[in-house]
């Protein structure tokens, strides 16, 4: 329960000033924290804020039951601290990245790795795990993949066909976007976020505006509250359908998979109506939206979304329909809800696991206070149920559009911000296609960032995909890769 | 049963498949915009109104007047197009923007109002690739929508195959590179070993404005700031991303295969 929480509690798109987050001893932080997280709570950000020489750490963490965020932070501290890995797996990547970015090192960590860091030309991937045994071969594939794909490294322990052990090293698509934050906004801030991960560019984008409204203490108005949530969708229609279009490929089932390559286009082009960019760029900005939806061009997207609607449940009900698809996707790449609520899973790969977990709902902002899609969950934990959840989530998000176009708020579509509070911190979460994305800002006094941590729900959920091969056929690792579907750069960052 | 309702679907919605470049390219979203037209000429002496709000600094003013826009470092926001109250910046709804060299995508100066459009290869080359092109794709640092816009190309709307291009999974099969992003510190050795896997002749295309001149993360330490920083670039095709569309005319354009589309001059 949040109300017993030593924590200082706050809604999702809200703010408080830094000196009211409580500060501890950094094993006292580690400590509690570990105890909200055993009563329930999840870890969204774990991030260290500089101070002087020295750094504080910062915890954000959910209490979804009540609709509640908690923060809290250490006193500055240097060198080492108990690790909050050793209670609680689910901080594993935060602590390593901590140590990377602020060189504090958390006692204890099993496997304390880096995540980002540049070792000439390529990332330092550092020792990767090996089984021994005479049987036992090793298998590496990337950073340079066969399809039109992003980079990452993933090294295999295989006996035989079987995966013992798989390893995921990223760090190849590393921009520097907090680093870039730091200081704004600046002229090219807002365009930096709308490219952290570029298939969820509304999602971040959304998540920034927010914490950029938050920390002025203003709301936008509530037509473009509307609009950035009939963008949301969209996007998650247009991945959600390419998804669903991509398994079918990689099980070789070819009618789904070019009619979904086709109907991603016809989403992506609802985008497009909307704002020009099939991503959505430009169209979310702090304190709006920059293009509105006339009714003429109302009329239209809802005419081409119930098409594509109509064309996707055709398309993915051969899918369901073929025993060749079930065989293949049911069983393969399993992840129990035990282990997704260790490692901290979100968005579809954790309710694929019967976890119901759902920002839009659990803490809902912006429009979402308004109207909500069902959370959509199924229990399997398998590439079945991922792509289960998907298909469900299409229904529901095309149910909610529907329901949401027919009637939108009148009124300005854009409004201030004014000015960032100054030595505040905001937190925004958004329930982003691939899951929770987490934007945190915490001002200097003249209001300018701080400090800037952005953590995609791909931060998440790549050790989930490790966890899913354990025990496969090494052949069944693009199904699997692909039931996930994360990002590379939203993880690199 | 699936396989009936997939053969009588596909009865009925025939080839999905468009006409262009035989027929009339799609249109472009209204609010797209396409290539952008710089008439220098109508800007006031002192007014640099755009320079301001161009959030990657592509706009940049020129002496004794007038001002400079660099479609390879362009979001294509059109925060410009709004700012300017002369009517200087102009969306032209055109999809065509690829070039051969990068000076033809700075805009603002006498007699390059607009992009001067790519040629093609010479004729040895196109002799070489132009019914046969196999691509091999590298993202450094590309945010996926790029590569999505790539991967597009080979769906059955647009169907790359029906023109010979192809993406391949080996670069010791490819003629050309294809590259997306900024290309970050982390991805220049890969990057560069995938290069030279990749046999004589070779192409190099730069597709977006990260793979250009790193766009938005242009001179950050952690990037290297395009392409041209590691290899050296055949085409360039702005936009972030671009279209389909004007990556498609890009790739035809080098191949020679719009001949009823030759650039002016």
């Amino acid at each position: 329960m949040s109300s017993a929480s030593p924590f200082a509690l706050l809604a999702n798109a809200a703010a408080l000033p830094w000196t009211e987050v409580p500060e501890w001893p950094a094993a006292e932080l580690v400590r509690r924290t570990a105890g909200e997280l055993d009563r329930g709570a999840r870890l969204c950000a774990w991030f260290g804020v500089p101070e002087g020489g020295a750094t504080r750490l910062a915890a954000v963490i959910a209490f979804d039951a009540d609709n509640t965020l908690a923060v809290a932070r250490s006193t500055p501290l240097a060198g080492a601290y108990p690790s909050l890995t050793a209670a609680q797996p689910q901080a594993h990547l935060f602590e390593r990245e901590v140590r990377e970015q602020h060189g504090l090192t958390p006692a204890g960590h099993p496997w304390l790795k880096p995540v980002r860091a540049t070792a000439g030309a390529a990332p330092a991937n550092g020792e990767f795990f090996r089984v021994a045994g005479g049987e036992i071969h090793e298998v590496a594939v990337g950073p340079v993949h066969a399809g039109i794909i992003e980079p990452g490294h993933f090294r295999f322990q295989c006996a035989g066909e079987e995966v013992l052990h798989l390893e995921i090293a990223l760090g190849y698509q590393h921009r520097g976007v907090e680093p870039a934050l730091a200081g704004g906004p600046h002229r090219a801030t807002f365009s930096q976020v709308e490219a952290v991960a570029g298939d969820t560019t509304v999602g971040h984008a959304t998540a920034h505006a927010a914490v950029r409204e938050a920390l002025a203490g203003a709301e936008p108005p509530l037509r473009a509250q509307w609009l950035r949530a009939v963008a949301l969708e969209l996007e998650r229609l247009a991945n959600h359908t390419g998804d669903l279009g991509a398994l079918a490929g990689d099980v070789a089932f070819l009618p789904t998979a070019s009619a979904c390559g086709r109907i991603r286009g016809d989403f992506l082009n609802l985008t497009a109506l909307l704002c020009g960019n099939r991503f959505g760029r430009h169209l979310v900005r702090p304190g709006g939206c920059r293009h509105d939806l006339e009714p003429a061009r109302r009329t239209q997207l809802l005419e081409r979304l119930s098409a594509a609607l109509a064309d996707v449940e055709q398309a993915t009900a051969w899918l369901w329909d073929a025993a060749s698809v079930r065989t293949r996707f049911e069983g393969t790449g399993p992840v129990t809800a035990q282990q997704a609520a260790e490692i901290g899973l979100v968005g579809p790969a954790a309710r694929a696991c019967g976890l119901v977990r759902d920002v839009r709902c659990d803490h809902p902002a912006g429009w979402h206070r308004l109207a909500q899609a069902p959370v959509a969950v199924w229990p399997s934990g398998d590439v079945f149920a991922r792509a289960r959840v998907r298909w469900l989530e299409i229904q529901r998000s095309g149910q909610l559009l529907r329901e949401q176009l027919a009637a939108p708020p009148d009124g300005d579509l854009r409004a201030g911000p004014g000015p960032a509070a100054p030595d505040t911190l905001a937190v925004a979460l958004v329930e982003g296609w691939r899951g929770e994305i987490c934007h945190v800002a915490l001002t200097d006094a003249a209001g300018r960032y701080r400090r800037y941590k952005i953590v995609d729900p791909s931060f998440h959920n790549w050790i989930g995909l490790a966890l899913a091969l354990r025990g496969q056929a090494i052949s069944d690792f693009p199904l699997c890769n692909k039931s996930f579907n994360l990002s590379y750069c939203g993880f690199d960052l | 049963m699936f396989v009936f309702d997939t053969l009588t679907h596909r009865l009925r919605h025939g080839c999905a498949t468009m006409a262009y470049p035989d027929g009339p390219a799609p249109a472009l979203p209204d609010r797209h915009g396409g290539a952008l037209r710089v008439d220098a000429a109508k800007c006031p002496d002192g007014c640099h109104e755009c320079v301001a709000v161009c959030p990657t600094e592509a706009i940049t003013p020129a002496e004794p007047r007038g001002i400079r826009l660099d479609l390879g470092r362009c979001l294509f926001c059109a925060a410009c197009v709004e700012a300017c109250p002369h009517h200087a910046i102009t969306p032209t709804g055109d999809h065509r923007l690829a070039v051969r060299r990068r000076e033809d995508l700075v805009l603002g100066s006498p007699g390059q109002e607009e992009v001067r459009l790519a040629g093609a290869l010479d004729e040895k080359l196109r002799r070489l690739f132009g019914r046969s092109l196999r691509l091999r794709q590298v993202s450094a640092g590309g945010n996926a929508a790029d590569e999505a816009d790539l991967n597009v190309l080979g769906t059955i709307g647009w169907d790359l195959g029906r023109f010979g291009i192809q993406f391949v999974a080996s670069p010791r099969h490819a003629d050309g590179l294809v590259i997306t992003g900024p290309v970050t510190r982390n991805m220049e050795l890969a990057l560069r070993k995938t290069w030279e896997a990749l046999p004589e002749p070779k192409l190099v295309i730069a597709v977006g404005a990260e793979a250009i001149s790193g766009g938005p993360f242009a001179g950050r330490p952690e990037v290297l700031g395009g392409a041209t920083a590691v290899v050296p670039v055949d085409l360039y095709i702005p936009g972030w991303p671009p279209h389909p569309l004007t990556i498609l005319d890009g790739l035809l354009r080098l191949l020679g295969r719009l001949e009823h589309d030759r650039p002016p001059g």
